[in-house]
């Protein structure tokens, strides 16, 4: 079990390092030139002839690989980064510094994290709570009326993308119908109110809810299906045990497995950043964040982003299989 | 083929469904069968009974194996995955199969059967031995060198529902290795497809369907009619029937008696089924645990075994006849579980469940040794159920004393063959001493 | 029933009160409404089960074999199943029973094993909690701890080596034989009067499936229970049941003692069972005689007997009534032997015709 983890997390780096590689090549030889961006900001566009201190401060006149070990070394111990005239200090982890706002990423990262989790923890703590027990009710109904209804208009709300759906549910609580106490949406940090933050969150945990419940019951639905043919439930039910007994400790207990899979995944990069939710309802997350990078051509922003992620997606990758072994016995991780 | 005085000559014509004439004295032709089956024609031959096999003693070998290895690596788990053991699933295994015959290879799950059939059809490159097909090493062939020998070595599936692939129709499936091989032209393949349909017992006309538009017989009779298309000389048979209902098993078993006779292909029978295996093979193999434990034309390994495992194997069979007696048969109980492949146990194999077992036996491995006209059984104590001998029988042969350690005298002068064939002279285990055809007859 | 061997649990199952039969099914038919139309899986099944005695069921896929049995347990939904006819376990009818009195029937009075024991037994809970389980849910009153030696007690009983560690183990840390033993010993923790076996060794080797139906008659010699035996396998009811029912497309063919059954069969269907399968000892001049054909469809299952498609003596009945006429279970020759054929002297066919081709060593004998 050690020596799996050990192995998966040095795969898991060198996976990171390529991924760090490939940003900081498309940071290097994209089409926007960051020395322009920033000059051009910074001199209200008339940067002209001033374009060289840039890219001689922004390292561009060295070769590539000189400044990518730079940039990698900052990741560890930190460095300084000059832009132009003015020197930022920028402490390790260094990602960079922000074009824009001139602060180091890593702290704007690590601001923003709060949000982004508060909507990915609500958001996916609804949808189970719904979605499981929906999926499972409709499993051991399979057939009747109430399934196939259930299946369909479900099936019909997750056919909707997911920007639309998001959309709709703010248009109509808050311009529309202007739901009281929950309208002024955003985040507001739990420490400080959290009343405040509840309501502020609430809608977007309830479009990411709804949206993710008609998932996660398709897929619960699916697993128990599945369960309850297998020869084991048969088992079960010779024994005598009721009904309960049967659908969950037996049946529930084998679909949780594919389900949990999904659910890690998901997971992993709702805290990326749920760039829809975070921009409709107007909240100041990862998401929102590198939209806005994006847009303004930040680019160590952006390459920040696109790392995070990928560290996401390989520990939640890493954690799904450890309790994949820790809920089915037959699996042995090596 | 094979000439036999008990094969009537009724079966002599080419075509499968031509030994319907000898069907009159069962009346079956008078049945109107087309009541039952909306899409098979039916061979009226395949309803026939059919007698078991015949052994042809003098047919040369198609197949020549000899000392067969396949080990598996097994990987230790640590961050450094180093092979720490092999499985030794195949462990110097030597046979021959006849021209046009077939040899049986029986034994329980994990002996290695299925392996051996999968290293003959090269599905796996063997870690050692040679098994000598028409002139060729199979063992020692690239991929490349092996495709064209591919079109003589077929192979025939146990489950007939996850051997077919459903997105193909059945003209697909049979037709593929004819275009693979390319050795019709394009538009020849489709009347050849229907010929080897109708040769199988199904309607040519149902070429352009799906496997899962039939049944389970069915089915594996596609898979035969895939095996059959570039007339193979050998069939690899793996457990062809064990998935099967009990009635249609018996129509696949007796299409395959009449493909055999009919194209005079030779057959490796794999199944753990021994009275299916008896019905079918004139000679028979018994594997335990990687190594053959004894090898005898059917009458000898079914009547009088030597080996205690043979023995074992064939009394745990339920019989049908014992219902006129009552009760269960007198068996002898093997207890326990087949060792690990990875761990086998020193010396004789079987020792750990064998009610024979002495120090020996945990000391030396006995040779497959030949102990009669066509009969090798590989163990110390070999002998007749209920006369196995006090003192191993191998002792002298191998240069060792009664308890296996090595003896003053020497090992005898005698060699002791342990090659694919069958020898001239043989170690007699009543007498202890080599005879010959000659001394006994 | 005489005594409980063990006294701990002897209160709680329901055993039977009086000397009557442990299982009667009487007239029983279980119809499954599909989108193609009503199948009726078993039909008009009859058949007793004594204490102490094992019934044998034969059949095909497809022949209601396990539907029956499974209706003895209750296991048929009763949204999506049909059931009518009578089933009576120690005297209480199952048929329309109410689910909670059904539960304690199940795997308590009557208990069932299954085919492949890596499948029934469930992949992701220790051996022991699932014995555990199985014996807490009848014997609410018993501690945890109770339950757990139970468990061992059981393991051990049914010849698992070291069975107070073997019993934290998970059914895929165990070979194949010593599954269905775990399973066997599932079945038997609180001594069931009848035990239904499913294919229990269909799916292990020869040796193997020896030591299990010797463990199966030691235990059911201890436990004094009656046992049903599902199987295609002939040799195995030979060896094992005192009775057998022949069971073709939903209805019983032929029911008797296992002597009558085996030696003198008097239904067509019967002798090519006999007829397609080799023994392991017969003569090589034996023939393998296959029943030509498919089993039927049992959405539109043949007219008149269905057997008669693929039967080979329909023309030594007149009139075409093979095709016509369902024909009735009727007294064979022998005593306790019934049969459903329309033929008129199925022993001397059988004896003159069928033998001789399957068994030529026997022809002397039956005489």
């Amino acid at each position: 079990m050690f020596a799996y983890l050990v192995k998966r997390l040095i795969s898991g780096a060198l996976v990171l390092t390529l991924v760090s590689i490939a940003v900081f090549l498309l940071f290097w030889y994209g089409p926007s030139s960051p020395a322009q961006t920033i000059c051009d900001r910074e001199t209200s566009n008339r940067c002209g002839d001033r374009i060289e201190i840039y890219e001689r401060t922004l390292g561009f006149d060295n070769p590539v690989h000189e400044e990518y070990l730079k940039w990698a070394k900052g990741v560890f111990v930190g460095r300084d980064i000059q832009i132009a005239s003015t020197t930022y200090e920028c402490e390790a982890p260094c990602l960079g510094v922000s074009y824009l706002t001139k602060q180091p990423v890593y702290e704007e990262l690590v601001a923003r994290l709060p949000a982004t989790v508060s909507v990915a923890v609500g958001g996916a703590f609804l949808y189970l709570l719904f979605g499981i027990p929906i999926g499972v009710a409709a499993a051991r109904r399979r057939g009747t009326v109430a399934d196939k209804a259930l299946v369909s208009s479900f099936l019909f709300l997750s056919s909707i993308p997911y920007y639309l759906f998001a959309l709709l549910t703010w248009l109509y609580l808050t311009v529309l119908w202007e739901a009281p106490y929950v309208s002024d949406t955003g985040y507001f940090p739990i420490t400080d109110n959290p009343a405040k933050w509840f309501a502020g969150m609430f809608l977007a945990w309830v479009a990411l809810g709804i949206f993710g419940c008609t998932q996660y019951t398709r897929y619960t639905r699916g697993a128990m299906v599945e369960a309850l043919s297998e020869d084991y439930i048969r088992t079960a039910k010779a024994k005598g045990l009721p009904p309960r007994a049967v659908v969950y400790r037996h049946g529930l207990r084998a679909a949780l497995v594919p389900v949990v899979t999904i659910f890690g995944i998901d997971f992993g990069t709702l805290l990326a950043g749920t760039i829809f939710t975070e921009r409709i309802f107007d909240i100041d997350g990862i998401g929102y964040w590198s939209l806005q990078a994006v847009q303004q051509k930040d680019l160590p922003v952006v390459a920040a982003t696109v790392l995070f992620s990928a560290v996401l997606l390989i520990v939640s990758n890493l954690i799904v299989d450890v309790i994949y072994s820790v809920l089915d016995p037959r699996v042995r991780l090596s | 083929m094979t000439q036999d005085p008990n094969v009537r000559s009724q079966v002599e014509p080419t075509e499968v469904g031509a030994n319907a004439a000898e069907t009159g004295e069962r009346d079956l032709e008078a049945e109107p069968h087309d009541a039952y089956s909306d899409h098979e024609v039916q061979v009226p031959g395949a309803l026939e009974g059919h007698v078991a096999s015949r052994l042809d003693p003098d047919a040369p070998a198609v197949l020549e194996v000899e000392d067969l290895k396949m080990y598996f690596p097994v990987k230790s788990s640590g961050l450094v995955r180093r092979t720490i053991g092999h499985v030794q699933a195949v462990d110097g295994v030597s046979f021959q199969v006849p021209k046009g015959g077939s040899l049986g290879l029986v034994g329980e799950s994990g002996c290695g059967k299925s392996t051996t059939g999968r290293l003959i059809t090269r599905l796996y490159t063997p870690t050692a031995g040679s098994m000598m097909f028409e002139g060729q090493d199979l063992a020692k062939l690239s991929n490349r060198a092996m495709k064209p020998l591919r079109r003589d070595v077929q192979m025939i599936f146990q489950d007939p529902y996850t051997s077919l692939n459903p997105r193909h129709t059945v003209g697909a499936i049979v037709g593929a290795p004819l275009a693979v091989h390319n050795v019709v032209p394009k538009n020849k393949i489709l009347p050849r497809v229907q010929e080897l349909l109708e040769v199988v017992g199904l309607n040519p006309e149902h070429y352009n369907r799906y496997p899962n538009e039939f049944s389970g017989g069915q089915r594996q009779r596609i898979g035969i009619a895939r095996a059959l298309t570039l007339n193979p000389k050998l069939l690899v048979a793996d457990e062809p029937v064990s998935a099967l209902d009990v009635s249609i098993q018996a129509q696949v078993i007796n299409l395959l008696q009449d493909l055999q006779r009919e194209f005079d292909i030779a057959f490796l029978f794999i199944a753990h089924d021994l009275a299916v295996v008896r019905h079918f093979c004139p000679e028979v193999a018994v594997m335990y645990l990687g190594k053959i434990v004894e090898i005898a034309d059917r009458e000898t390994l079914y009547a009088a075994p030597y080996h205690p495992y043979t023995q074992a194997l064939l009394s745990a069979v339920p019989d049908v006849k014992q219902a006129a007696i009552g009760g269960r048969r007198e068996r002898i109980r093997l207890e326990g579980d087949v060792p690990s492949p990875i761990n086998p146990p020193s010396g004789c194999r079987f020792r750990t469940r064998c009610p024979l077992a002495q120090e020996i036996c945990a000391k030396v491995e006995p040779p497959l040794l030949q102990v009669g006209p066509r009969h090798k059984v590989a163990c110390h104590f070999a002998g007749e159920l209920g006369q196995h001998p006090a003192t191993p029988v191998t002792a002298g042969l191998l240069g060792v004393d009664d308890q296996g350690s090595p003896s003053a005298s020497g090992p005898a002068a005698t060699e002791v063959s342990t090659g694919p064939g069958y020898a001239k002279e043989w170690f007699d285990v009543k007498a202890r001493q080599m005879t010959s055809q000659a001394g006994t007859a | 029933m005489t005594t409980t061997p063990s006294e701990t649990h002897a209160g709680q199952a329901e055993r039977p009160q009086s000397d009557g039969p442990i299982l009667e099914v009487e007239d029983l038919s279980v119809t499954f409404p599909t989108q193609d139309g009503p199948v009726t899986a078993v039909k008009n099944l009859s058949y007793t089960v004594e204490m102490g005695q094992t019934l044998g069921i034969v059949g095909e896929s497809g022949s209601g074999k396990s539907v029956s049995s499974l209706a003895v347990l209750g296991l048929h939904d009763a949204k999506s199943s049909k059931i009518t006819g009578s089933i009576r376990v120690a005297g209480t009818e199952v048929v329309g029973l109410s689910e909670s009195r059904m539960r304690r029937l199940r795997g308590n009075t009557v208990s069932m094993i299954f085919q492949d024991a890596l499948a029934a037994l469930h992949p992701f809970y220790k051996i022991g909690g699932q014995l555990e389980e199985a014996y807490l849910v009848h014997h609410r009153t018993a501690s945890k701890r109770d339950a757990r030696r139970k468990a061992i007690e059981m393991l051990d009983r049914v010849g698992i080596p070291q069975p107070d560690r073997r019993v934290d183990d998970f059914p895929h840390q165990f070979s194949g034989g010593m599954r269905q033993r775990a399973m066997i010993a599932m079945g038997l923790v609180n001594d069931p009067s009848l035990l239904i076996a499913d294919e229990p060794t269909t799916a292990l080797d020869v040796t193997v499936q020896a030591q299990i139906l010797d463990l199966l008659q030691d235990l059911q010699r201890e436990f004094n229970s009656a046992v049903i035996i599902i199987t295609h396998d002939l040799g195995v009811i030979a060896e094992t049941a005192d009775d057998v029912l022949v069971m073709y497309a939903g209805r019983a063919v032929e029911y008797g003692t296992v002597k009558q059954i085996l030696t003198r069969p008097e239904m067509p269907y019967t002798w090519g069972l006999l007829s397609s399968i080799p023994d392991v000892a017969a003569s090589t001049d034996a023939r393998l005689i296959p029943i030509p054909g498919n089993p039927p469809s049992l959405l539109s299952p043949p007219s008149g007997c269905s057997f008669h498609p693929r039967c080979t003596h329909t023309d030594k009945v007149p009139g075409g009534l093979c095709s016509s006429q369902l024909p009735e279970l009727t007294p064979a020759s022998g005593v306790d032997h019934v049969k459903r054929c329309h033929l008129a002297n199925p022993e001397l066919i059988y004896r003159t015709e069928v033998l001789p081709e399957i068994a030529p060593d026997l022809v002397e004998e039956i005489r």
